[in-house]
This record gives C-alpha cells, sequence and structure tokens, in this order.
C-alpha cells in the first residue's frame, strides 16, 4: 500500500470539511441527499476512492453525479456502459485517418531528410530521431477515462451501468479506479493530474467482482423515506401544494408496498407529481389517478394489479394528508 | 488476524484498537474484509472520528459492506458491538454505603480485589477485571470448551489467589467477626465468578464465530442433501449461491479465453478498406461457444426431493453461465415449473411445487411418457437434458422407448441419482436398464457432488 502515497498525485481540490457541506452543497445543485449519500461523498473525497452506487432504476444514481458535478463546478465526463465495450471506446484511440493522410503528405518530404545518405543504415538513424511521431499524443484519440484523467482541474467521472459491461472491462478498470492512471502501451503511463472523483452505478443485472468491489466505496440507494421524498420533490416541482405533495407522496410509497414488477421510482414520482400540478389537483381522486396511473407504472400487469387496491390506496393517502 | 500498520499518518495504535476489534467481530458474522478495506475503515475513522455513532457506522458501512446482504450482515455487527456492555458486576444492592463496616475495621491489608468487593465498588471490579481480560487475550477464544480457562485466567489475572488468601487467613483466625467477612467475601467471590464467566461467553459469542462458521460449511458441503435440517437451510442457500458463482466465473472465463483465435483475414480487409487495405483494426477468428441449455427433469417424491431442490437452486445460481434453462418437475405425472421458478425464488418456488405434486409416489414411465407427449419438441440436439431421480419407478412399465429417443434427439442425457451405486438395480430401481442410453450417470447426494457433476458438465461444452 506504501507505494500508493509515492504517487505524484495532487491532492484533491475539493475537500468538503464536513457531511453537512456536503448535503448543502448537493441540495444547492438540486439534489437532496440522505445521510448516508452525503457520507459516501464526503469520505470519497477524503480517501480518494470511487463509490460504487447500487439500487432499483430511477433513483437518483445518475443524477448524484450530475448534481456533484455540478455542485463542485467540475466537468461531468459520462461513460455508458454496454455489452462489448473495449479499451478503444473507452481509453483511447489512434487517430488513423490523420495518420495515414499525413504519412501521405510526409512521403514527398521523406526525400529531403535522409537524400543525402548513402546507406540504409544512416537512414535509418536520421529517421530515428523523429522516432514515434505517428504515435504521440497529437495522434490520440481520448475517450472518457483517458479525458477524466487529463482535465486539469480534476473531474466528476461517471461509469454508467457497470454491471453491463463485460467482466474483462471491469478487471481493465482497475488500475484506473484505483491508482488513477492508465497504460497506453505506444505512450506510457498516463497519471491523473487531479483524480477524478469516480462513480459507478449498477443495477445489479449481475455480481460485481470482488477486486473491483475492494476498491471501492459501496453505497446502496434505495427509495427514500416519505419525508426524504417530499423534500426531493417540492425541489424538483417548486410550486406544488403542500396537501397534494403529502398525498402523492403518500400513495406511491403505499404502491411500493405492492407486490409489483418494477415499483415506480423517484424519478416517476416527479414526473407525477408534474402532471397533478398541470392538472390543477387538489385532491387525489380515484378518478385521477386512473387517469395518470400510467405515469407512474409502465407494466400492463402492474397498472391491473393497482386498479384494484386503488380506492383504498387514496383514500389512506387522503387520510394521512387531512383532506376527507 | 491484525491490521497492517499503515504508516505514520495514524496515531497510537491503540485509538484504533476498537476497530480492530471490531472488524474481527464483523469477520465472525461472515462478512469478507480484506486487508486493504480494514486499511480503508482506519482511514475513514480519521475522517470521522468516534463522536458521531450514526456517522461512524454510515462510514465504515460504505467501507466495508458490499452487498445488501452484506449490508444487513454488517448492520448485526455493529449493534452487536457498539451496544457491547463489556464486563458487568452489579455487585450487591445495597443502599446504605457500608462505611460502618468498612475496612481497616480488620487490622489486616486486605488485598486490592478484595478490597472493592467489600466495599461494594464496582466501577474498580470492572476495571480490574477488563483489564485482566486484555491482559489474558480473551478475545482470541474460539471455541466453548475455552470458557472456563479463559474464565479463570481473568479471575487469576485480577487477583482471584490474594483474594481466597485473604478469605482463608479470615476463617483461621476464628473471630466470629470475621468469619462473617469471610462468608460475605465469599458469597462476592461467587457472584464475581458467574459475571466472569457470562462476560466470557459473550466475548465467545463475539469472536468465536468465524471459525465455528468454517468449520460448519466445511461440514454442510459433504453432508447428505437429504438429510439437511431446517436450521442449516439458510446457511446451504448461502454455500449454494456461492458455490455456483464460483463455477459461472470459472466457466465464462474459460468461454472467453478461447475466443481468441487466428486472424480473420476476409473481414480484416473487408473493415479496413477505408484506409486502402492497412490493416489498422484487425478482426479475428473467433470459435463461436455455446452456452449449454439446459432441460432438467427434477424427481420431487419422496427422498429425491431435497436434491432436486438443490439441483434447481443451482442451475439458476449459474444464470450467468447458462442461456436457457428449462425445468419439469415429476413424480406421478410432469409439470413445466419453469415460469413458476423464474417468478420466485428457488425456494419459494420448490415449496409451490412440492405442494401440487410431491409427495406422490413416481411413475417414470408414465412421467416420461408426458414429457414426450407435450415438451419433445423442446429438445434440440443442443440440448443438455439432465435428470435428477432414484429410478424407483414401484415396478411400473419404465418406458425405455420413450427414455432411448430423448437420449437420441438430445446432445447428452445426464442422470444423477442420489442413490449410492450399490443400491442400483435393486428391488424396483430401474437404474441400470436407463443407464446404458445415458451419456454420464453420477451418484449425486451433497453439494460437492452437484458442483462436480455441474462443473464437468459446463467443461465439456466449451
Amino acid at each position: 500500500m506504501s507505494n500508493k502515497s509515492d504517487l505524484k498525485v495532487v491532492a484533491n481540490p475539493v475537500m468538503p470539511t464536513s457531511v453537512a457541506e456536503v448535503e448543502a452543497g448537493l441540495s444547492a445543485a438540486g439534489y437532496i441527499a440522505s445521510r448516508q449519500i452525503a457520507m459516501a461523498i464526503h469520505l470519497a473525497c477524503h480517501l480518494q476512492k470511487p463509490i460504487v452506487v447500487e439500487g432499483p432504476a430511477g433513483v437518483g444514481k445518475t443524477e448524484l453525479a450530475k448534481s456533484l458535478a455540478h455542485w463542485l463546478e467540475l466537468p461531468l465526463i459520462r461513460m455508458q456502459c454496454y455489452e462489448g465495450l473495449d479499451e478503444s471506446k473507452a481509453l483511447y484511440e489512434w487517430k488513423y485517418g490523420k495518420q495515414l493522410l499525413y504519412t501521405q503528405i510526409l512521403k514527398n518530404k521523406i526525400s529531403s531528410v535522409i537524400g543525402d545518405s548513402d546507406d540504409l543504415s544512416v537512414a535509418l538513424g536520421k529517421l530515428h530521431q523523429f522516432d514515434d511521431i505517428f504515435f504521440s499524443r497529437d495522434f490520440l484519440e481520448p475517450r472518457p477515462l483517458l479525458k477524466a484523467l487529463d482535465e486539469p482541474r480534476g473531474a466528476v467521472l461517471l461509469i454508467d451501468e457497470i454491471d453491463k459491461a463485460d467482466q474483462e472491462f471491469e478487471a481493465f478498470l482497475l488500475e484506473v479506479l484505483s491508482d488513477y492512471q492508465v497504460t497506453v502501451p505506444e505512450i506510457g503511463t498516463v497519471v491523473a493530474r487531479v483524480p477524478p472523483l469516480v462513480l459507478l452505478t449498477s443495477n445489479s443485472t449481475r455480481d460485481l467482482g470482488d477486486a473491483l468491489k475492494r476498491r471501492c466505496l459501496h453505497l446502496h440507494i434505495d427509495f427514500p423515506d416519505p419525508r426524504l421524498e417530499a423534500r426531493i420533490v417540492t425541489s424538483r416541482v417548486p410550486g406544488i401544494d403542500p396537501r397534494l405533495l403529502t398525498q402523492l407522496v403518500s400513495f406511491v410509497q403505499q404502491l411500493r408496498q405492492l407486490d409489483l414488477r418494477k415499483p415506480p421510482s423517484v424519478s416517476e414520482t416527479i414526473d407525477w407529481a408534474r402532471v397533478l400540478v398541470l392538472l390543477h389537483t387538489e385532491v387525489l381522486g380515484d378518478e385521477t389517478v386512473r387517469d395518470t396511473l400510467n405515469v407512474l407504472l409502465k407494466f400492463e400487469a402492474d397498472i391491473a394489479a393497482a386498479q384494484n387496491e386503488l380506492s383504498t390506496l387514496t383514500h389512506r393517502a387522503r387520510r394521512e394528508a387531512g383532506v376527507a | 488476524m491484525s491490521i497492517p500498520d499503515a504508516g505514520g499518518s495514524l496515531a497510537g495504535r491503540s485509538t484504533f484498537e476498537p476497530l480492530r476489534r471490531f472488524l474481527d467481530v464483523a469477520r465472525g458474522v461472515g462478512l469478507r474484509i480484506s486487508s486493504a478495506e480494514s486499511i480503508d475503515a482506519i482511514r475513514a475513522l480519521e475522517v470521522v472520528g468516534y463522536s458521531d455513532k450514526a456517522f461512524l457506522k454510515d462510514a465504515l458501512g460504505l467501507v466495508l459492506a458490499k452487498t445488501p446482504s452484506e449490508k444487513a450482515l454488517y448492520d448485526e455487527a455493529f449493534e452487536r458491538y457498539f451496544r457491547r456492555e463489556g464486563f458487568l458486576w452489579s455487585g450487591e444492592d445495597r443502599s446504605d454505603p457500608v462505611a460502618s463496616e468498612a475496612p481497616g475495621s480488620g487490622s489486616r491489608v486486605l488485598s486490592s480485589l478484595a478490597q472493592m468487593l467489600e466495599s461494594n465498588d464496582r466501577v474498580g471490579v470492572t476495571a480490574a477485571v477488563e483489564a485482566a481480560a486484555v491482559a489474558t487475550g480473551v478475545q482470541n477464544i474460539r471455541y466453548f470448551t475455552q470458557t472456563g480457562l479463559y474464565s479463570l485466567r481473568i479471575l487469576r489475572q485480577a487477583g482471584l489467589g490474594e483474594l481466597e488468601g485473604d478469605i482463608d487467613a479470615m476463617e483461621r483466625s476464628g473471630l466470629p467477626e470475621e468469619t462473617v467477612r469471610a462468608q460475605r467475601l465469599k458469597g462476592h467471590l461467587k457472584g464475581l465468578r458467574e459475571a466472569v464467566r457470562t462476560f466470557v461467553d459473550g466475548q465467545l459469542e463475539m469472536f468465536g464465530r468465524e471459525d465455528a462458521e468454517q468449520f460448519r460449511e466445511d461440514r454442510l458441503k459433504t453432508a447428505r442433501l437429504s438429510g439437511i435440517s431446517q436450521r442449516d437451510m439458510i446457511r446451504m442457500r448461502t454455500l449454494v449461491r456461492q458455490m455456483a458463482r464460483k463455477l459461472a466465473s470459472r466457466y465464462a472465463r474459460t468461454r472467453r479465453r478461447q475466443l481468441r483465435g487466428q486472424l480473420d483475414v476476409r473481414k480484416t480487409m473487408r473493415r479496413n478498406v477505408g484506409w486502402g487495405g492497412v490493416p489498422f483494426l484487425t478482426h479475428w477468428k473467433q470459435r463461436k461457444i455455446e452456452k449449454p441449455r439446459v432441460l432438467v427433469l427434477c424427481d420431487v417424491s419422496g427422498s429425491v426431493a431435497e436434491v432436486s431442490q438443490f439441483l434447481l437452486m443451482f442451475l439458476y445460481a449459474l444464470n450467468e453461465a447458462l442461456s436457457d434453462i428449462h425445468s419439469f418437475a415429476f413424480a406421478g405425472s410432469t409439470i413445466d415449473v419453469s415460469e413458476l421458478l423464474d417468478r420466485q425464488p428457488v425456494e419459494e418456488a420448490i415449496a409451490s411445487i412440492l405442494d401440487k405434486i410431491g409427495f406422490q409416489s413416481s411413475n417414470y414411465g408414465n412421467a416420461l411418457a408426458e414429457f414426450e407427449d407435450q415438451w419433445m419438441h423442446l429438445v434440440t440436439p443442443k440440448t443438455t437434458v439432465i435428470i435428477v431421480g432414484d429410478a424407483r419407478g414401484n415396478g411400473a412399465n419404465p418406458r425405455l422407448d420413450v427414455f432411448n429417443r430423448l437420449s437420441m434427439r438430445s446432445k447428452r442425457l445426464i442422470w444423477l441419482n442420489p442413490e449410492h451405486p450399490f443400491s442400483w438395480g435393486t428391488g424396483d430401481s430401474d437404474m441400470n436398464r436407463y443407464m446404458p442410453f445415458c451419456s454420464l450417470v453420477r451418484v449425486c447426494n451433497t453439494l460437492q457432488h452437484l458442483d462436480r457433476a455441474i462443473g464437468d458438465m459446463l467443461k465439456q461444452q466449451s
């Protein structure tokens, strides 16, 4: 472990002093973070470790990275993972076309360089003076990972849905994540100027490797509790009537208790709140809910299941908000 | 296990002693914590400090627990450790301090432990015992047989010898008040012994679990599947999942390694036409390796049901390495259970399957015939068919003709029999008659057997 401290890594300039500061910063960027989330960010900054963010779809995993970048005023570099993603798409690629073009252009100049040399070895020696001209940074097309390491002020690197990528790619990420460096065979090792803040998200479609997990902090974001969800909705839909807010949050929370194929996520709660505000709803009636249920639920079977319980759910939601 | 010293940035070692012990406890409940993670935990602790318990819990949880199930384990360990009250000695319940008959009334100077007991000094006794506990290294306790030994060691360290000496001397003095004092001290000592014993038991509960767990797992791997007690079921499930995952990742790796082949010249040329045929992008010949399609027929009658259950659990945990699993359960007749298994966790699904057809007497002939009627079209030359059963058809026609057709159609036909080969073919067992049609017949009644049988299947495939 000791060699890690020898690395010439400039300390991350963003160093929140407390968890509360993280919470405040994120909330200024429009993200209401729970205490765990704020703690994860706080620790990630101090320990310089990537965070694996897991949780059901739509609880704000990607949003967290965006808000973080916004708060810290760092560029957000996003890499979407998919099956078959490889180094040339994630790290770097040579600009083949440019290389080819330049060789064509320089063809005529070559005689002026080696023109007066008598034999092959002398000519080669002269060529060697220009050695790796075609394999230099000028011909390198940086992809997200390299870009993130190259950012002069650091960056927020979002590696989205890492579970969709192959296991090989995961192994390839290890060097980047633990030492903040990558090795390009033709150039050498590129070390981050300022280590980026890395977030990896996963929907747990497969288990991540132990090696990867060991190098990261692990944050599990679940559906928020009613109070947090209410705060989130208020921050995203500012003009919402507090009584409607209580009703709709209560309704969504109850809906998640049902046995659904895909329970409504926070983003869907926000969408629904927008819809209800647009419809000037004040009291959650069965009729309104039935008409707008497809905003919350995305499967036919789920909608059918919810409709059976509809009046019980809306009734309870209304009672909780204190409207008859 | 000790934490490597993480360099000079850390303050004294002692600050981290509670954390180090907590890591032991966390390992005891089954978390896998590497030394790198221990160091992270220390660094996290440096950031948040001990002052706020909720913060500390969040911070360590982020570092140590890496899956939802691990989070639950972690919560348990954290609560258990930090709620832990160390040594508890209630002493004597007296409202008035015994200043009147306080030490000093006798001429003798008593040992410190005796004095503290007499004056009912709870804090003093507790401190003495805890110091003694640290000195004897009670956190190294592993087995319940050690509790007596450790209790005695702690007591000795805390000054049991001197105390007994005092009591002895008092009794020998023959003075009535001294005898009373001695009686009193004896009573205290008894209470103290019990308290220490409880304390050591608590320590065993916290620190002794790791090894016991390992021992139990090893035993379970080779235990007969039909005789697993209800108590061990949960552990078995996690074990099955672990073994399957290991197998899956190993298999996935070999499958991919073989994808590196020779250069595919034609495709490379076509791909690089844009650069005048200079091969910038290469394309390699790939050997396509099929993931096995597996079709499982499980006997769910009587004693075989347990083995079937574990096989199904195993196969569904292998999802990564298998492309397509189709499962059927049969006893007297056959039903398709794939959908049921897809929808529910295997354990629940098994229960509902057993409700439907379980514990009927098995009729292999009938089950096979039904299978041929309705589902034979699912069997292709790429399918591996696995049958789990004891081949005891209660004397019914074994329908070898159907079995032959099944064998011809499928790529491989594997029979896993929970019975010992010795009893194959005895009584109503038709195993020997089915055997010639199978490509592989295996005894399978422990997790290890299961692991090997499936492992071999995957290996042959690649």
